[in-house]
């Protein structure tokens, strides 16, 4: 029999795993966008459970709203990383130092 | 076992391989391809929570759009992979202790002591004739109706960024200029020439 616990834990996993990812791979731009999309696949991983297992339809709607709010954070997240890649010729977080000042 | 606890440990596999994969593969591209394994496995887990449009609606958008356009992104620039991937085995071992870290905290939190099914209890199945579509429909257009128009202009918000970001003027456009025809003298336009009547 399947328990809250189960579905709360793989979405913990999936959260460490996406953080672990940000830590290891952080000079890539695109994997650090892939990883804040595995990070939102958690969190709504959660809010599922929690609407399905209290019976509770709004967490549902929760999650609707945050995958139209992914979708356009990764749409403007992949346009400015084709401007950085036209202007600077690299998409390595270490050579976007412009702003240090 | 039941059927369903063994769907949920097969797909909950697929889920942490594909995550781990799209961490630590060398190719960006092979990461998408990860990032959509991973996409499938938890449209499958949220099947098994009766989010059946939820479902859909990640398979549609994320593995039918957003992750096209990942790859789209991705073979369009023309990337270095091996100066990206300098820091990978320096970083991961303090990857390795926060994300541990991080899993054992989580863990005594979420785990079965506090959300158990003793203390939640098994969730009530729907009936055969529930649809989740149509409860999800009814409450998105009567309670959260001013919500979805706003994520409706999110939506026009990031279009219109996208492309404004994007975008490159054409050199060949025709069209006219209104600040350089605005800012037009006189003198520049006219000029007056004195020559005897003929």
């Amino acid at each position: 029999m399947l328990s809250l616990a189960h579905f709360l834990l793989i979405g913990a996993v999936l959260f460490c795993l996406s953080v672990a990812g940000i830590f290891i791979n952080r000079k890539n731009v695109i994997i650090l966008l892939m990883c804040i999309e595995l990070m939102l696949l958690a969190v709504n991983m959660n809010f599922i459970a929690f609407s399905h297992f209290n019976g509770d339809i709004a967490g549902q709607v929760f999650v609707f709203f945050i995958l139209t709010v992914a979708a356009a954070e990764a749409a403007i997240g992949l346009a400015i990383l084709v401007v950085l890649f036209r202007t600077r010729n690299s998409i390595n977080v270490e050579d976007l130092d412009a702003m240090r000042g | 076992m039941s059927v369903e606890v063994v769907v949920f440990y097969v797909f909950a596999i697929a889920l942490v391989f594909a995550a781990s994969m799209v961490i630590t593969v060398r190719n960006p591209v092979h990461a998408a391809l990860f990032l959509i394994m991973s996409f499938f496995a938890s449209a499958g887990l949220w099947l098994l929570l009766e989010a059946e449009f939820l479902a859909i609606t990640l398979v549609l958008v994320y593995v039918g759009a957003v992750m096209v356009l990942f790859l789209f992104v991705v073979m369009m620039l023309d990337i270095n992979i091996t100066v990206l991937r300098d820091g990978f085995a320096r970083y991961l071992p303090v990857a390795f202790v926060v994300a541990v870290g991080m899993m054992v905290s989580l863990g005594l939190i979420v785990g079965t002591e506090n959300f158990g099914l003793e203390t939640v209890g098994p969730a009530a199945k729907a009936s055969a004739s529930y649809s989740n579509t149509e409860a999800l429909g009814r409450v998105l257009y009567t309670d959260y109706v001013f919500p979805f128009e706003i994520a409706a202009v999110i939506l026009l918000v990031a279009i219109i960024a996208a492309i404004g970001l994007t975008l490159r003027p054409s050199r060949q456009t025709k069209a006219p200029n209104p600040d350089v025809q605005v800012a037009v003298n006189r003198e520049d336009r006219i000029r007056i020439v004195k020559m005897d009547s003929e």
